[in-house]
């Protein structure tokens, strides 16, 4: 008996290990209810305009970017700009999010915030902490999918400038290529099969992409190949609109061309986890590469030199293409900030093209999303980048107010895409299961 | 503790000492654990909707986990695998950590002390190391367990266990269950020294070989340290959450596969990638794990532990 209180004790505190951890975290959901606050800032005294010193300090999470900010970023805007002293403030990427909204509840914010795409930036501007950049004039070098990711759902108030995006391609090893005399890259879905024939034939593995980790096969399958089919922006608009479905054909047809990859992957896909895909490829043991630019660098730093980039082929050809050009990272400025105009000042040289040019090439694979043009010194970003030229720029389309339900269509997709490419799910069977989660929950605004 | 109360005294004298010995205890285990729990299953009873916590919308929640066909086949789903987890622990875990205490605990073996430790090692790992190394091995591209077997002439058999639907939550399970293996071994190793030699001195005597020493003394008399770990390894086992994490990511992929009681908590509370957190369904698993636990645990105690405590006296 006397044993009891004791076990009774470890019952509770172990059933609690699962319950303590409830009261932290948990408030990121964006509180769409809430009334946009009226901006202070243009109450705030102008403390720049005239002779004096002002400095401003930028809150981001590229803890990474330190470097190229203090060395390369920051002097060229100082030069032309002697009044305004910028400091960068990087925070580790996992805790930005939380540490961000801790300083702005406290006002202790730096003026510049980095934004995340999406609900996270809508969410800080609705609770008014982000100013309104609808007069900003460098705003007007940016398209229409630039924005999308920092505007208010009714397009009328943005509130970040972009500035970089990710674009979603085939990395190729062109020694493979050479070897095997194949000398252009595919533009077609029928070249492509071809091409992935002729390299199985010759006994190099033609894919490398594994299923463990299932972004992958969202990400740069999915999203990657899937704006040809679906027609970029207006399949995506559509989707929010209520007039498409993903029982439709073009998402039908994508997962069917993923599923008919598996052939052309490396043995065993369904073990290879992002990183072993990686290093596959880098290893020289296959030919192409299913793609973010953003592995460009990490290729390219590993001593895979000799590497091309190509677009995700036409389902026909002569179709327009389209291209998953990802918007990711901006700039906004704090809305408590003491000295807005030097802010503003500083944000309208980030929406210009002397920025543009500057980032992209500081940080290949991540590209302005700046209209003007930017030249690279990197060749295989500038491939990527002048895809742009000719196709259509679209995002993926489960990022905007799509995943804000449950269940979560980004989750969702990770885990049919890849369960389709392992052959143990349907094209046709994911469509209905992305479909009906969708439909639980969203209700298109008409 | 009871001693206290029974002293007949007329005087109802405030007892510091009491409150000075009890004190820190009960203050530190109710703010940080009762506090918590009672306030977990409070929030499991409100709903989106309204100002700050929510509106009120009593046991609404639970009959959305347990019906719902969005909700409900992910709570029954993680149920049945953290059944499998457990059924494995129970199945391979605690009779090879039982069949270990013996051999280390025979005069026989030489080296006990190194072994004992050896096998006790992995326990003391961090989850995430375990998963990584585990991952490496398993890895078709690198990993060493495609090679081992080829070499043995059993390379058929290998597979890419962690990404297919089937093998990848028994795979898991056996990496958990080779990391904790040595906690069994250790409880079950104390009982057995506890056991006085002379008792098998006498058996041996009396002409009983080692499985008769085994089965008729050695098995009796650890009989409530295996109750011990059994209840351990099912409150383990249902909060069991890091391995998975750690090996196959916050999704518990291949579509579900290896989804546990644990890893369907941190998805519905904190959220994952996209997905936001939604802290009253959150922390309707968590009141859900509870019960289950408790249950478990209850169950332990009054059928299994009161009949071994008599049996013993």
């Amino acid at each position: 008996m006397k044993r009891r209180p004791l076990a009774l004790g470890a019952v509770l505190a172990l059933a609690l290990s699962a319950c303590t951890s409830a009261n932290p975290g948990g408030s990121t959901a964006p509180v769409a209810s809430q009334p946009a606050a009226s901006q202070p800032a243009a109450s705030q005294p102008p403390a720049s305009a005239g002779g004096e010193t002002v400095t401003l300090s930028i809150e981001s999470w590229r803890n990474d970017d330190l470097a190229i900010w203090q060395d390369k970023i920051i002097p060229a805007f100082e030069k032309t700009n002697p009044n305004i002293k910028v400091t960068f403030n990087p925070t580790a990427p996992a805790d930005y999010n939380g540490v961000l909204n801790t300083k702005l509840e406290g006002s202790s914010a730096g003026d510049l915030i980095t934004c995340r795409p999406f609900d996270a930036s809508l969410g800080l501007f609705q609770k008014g902490y982000l100013a309104s950049l609808n007069d900003l004039p460098g705003l007007k070098n940016f398209g229409d999918v630039a924005k999308s990711a920092w505007i208010t759902d009714d397009g009328k108030d943005v509130f970040c400038v972009p500035m970089a995006s990710v674009i979603h391609g085939f990395i190729y090893n062109k020694d493979i290529f050479d070897k095997l005399g194949i000398t252009s890259t595919p533009t077609t879905l029928a070249e492509f099969h071809a091409l992935l024939d002729k390299i199985k034939d010759a006994g190099v593995t033609p894919l490398d992409m594994g299923t463990k980790d299932m972004w992958e096969s969202a990400t740069m399958g999915f999203q990657n190949i899937g704006p040809n089919y679906w027609k970029g922006e207006e399949g995506r608009k559509a989707l929010i609109a209520g007039t498409a479905s993903f029982t439709d054909q073009p998402y039908i047809d994508t997962w069917k061309e993923l599923a008919s990859w598996a052939p052309y992957l490396p043995k065993d896909y369904a073990g290879i986890a992002y990183p072993d895909a990686q290093q596959y490829f880098q290893s020289g043991k296959a030919a192409i590469y299913p793609a973010g630019t953003w592995d460009i660098s990490t290729f390219e730093a590993a001593g895979l030199k000799n590497i091309g980039f190509f677009g995700p082929p036409a389902v026909n050809a002569g179709d327009q293409c389209y291209l998953s050009d990802h918007t990711d990272i901006a700039l906004g400025m704090n809305a408590k900030t003491k000295n807005p105009e030097a802010a503003k000042t500083f944000l309208d040289w980030v929406a210009g093209p002397d920025f543009a040019s500057l980032y992209s090439n500081a940080l290949p694979g991540f590209y302005s999303l700046s209209d003007s043009p930017v030249t690279l010194e990197d060749p295989v970003a500038q491939q990527a980048l002048d895809l742009r030229k000719t196709c259509k720029s679209t995002i993926r389309n489960s990022y905007q107010i799509l995943s804000r339900g449950a269940p979560n269509l980004e989750n969702e997709l990770w885990r049919v895409t890849a369960a389709v490419i392992n052959g143990t799910l349907t094209p046709e069977a994911a469509a209905k299961e992305i479909q009906d989660g969708l439909d639980k929950w969203y209700k298109p605004a008409t | 503790m009871a001693t206290i109360d029974r002293r007949p005294t007329t005087r109802r004298r405030f007892s510091w000492p009491l409150l000075v010995f009890l004190g820190p205890a009960v203050l530190t285990y109710s703010v940080f654990m009762v506090f918590p729990l009672f306030d977990s299953l409070r929030l499991s009873l409100f709903g989106p909707g309204g100002s700050g916590l929510g509106v009120f919308v009593g046991l609404q929640n639970y009959v959305t986990l347990l019906t719902d066909p969005l909700w409900s086949p992910r709570f029954w789903g993680a149920l049945g695998n953290n059944l499998v987890f457990f059924a494995i622990h129970m199945l391979v875990q605690n009779p090879i950590g039982l069949l270990l205490a013996v051999l280390l605990t025979t005069r026989v073996l030489r080296g006990r002390a190194v072994y004992r430790t050896l096998i006790f090692a992995p326990t003391i790992l961090s989850v995430v190391i375990v998963g990584f190394i585990w991952k490496l091995i398993l890895s078709p591209l690198w990993g060493v367990a495609s090679g081992a077997l080829d070499a043995i002439g059993l390379g058929g058999l290998y597979g890419p266990w962690l990404g297919l639907e089937g093998p990848a939550l028994i795979v898991i399970s056996l990496m958990s269950v080779w990391q904790y293996v040595g906690i069994p071994m250790l409880l079950f190793s104390a009982a057995l020294l506890s056991i006085p030699d002379e008792i098998v001195e006498a058996a041996r005597v009396d002409g009983a070989g080692p499985f008769r020493i085994f089965s008729r003394i050695q098995m009796p008399l650890i009989a409530p340290t295996i109750g011990i770990v059994a209840v351990l390894t099912f409150v383990g086992n249902f909060n069991a959450f890091d391995l998975v994490y750690a090996v196959q990511g916050g999704l518990a992929g291949p579509e579900f596969s290896t989804d546990l009681m644990g890893t369907f908590f941190y998805r519905t509370f904190f959220g994952f990638q996209l997905q936001a957190g939604n802290p009253t369904m959150g922390a309707t698993v968590a009141g859900a794990m509870f019960v289950i636990i408790l249950l478990g645990v209850c169950l332990y105690l009054f059928g299994l532990q009161r009949r071994l405590q008599t049996y013993e006296a």
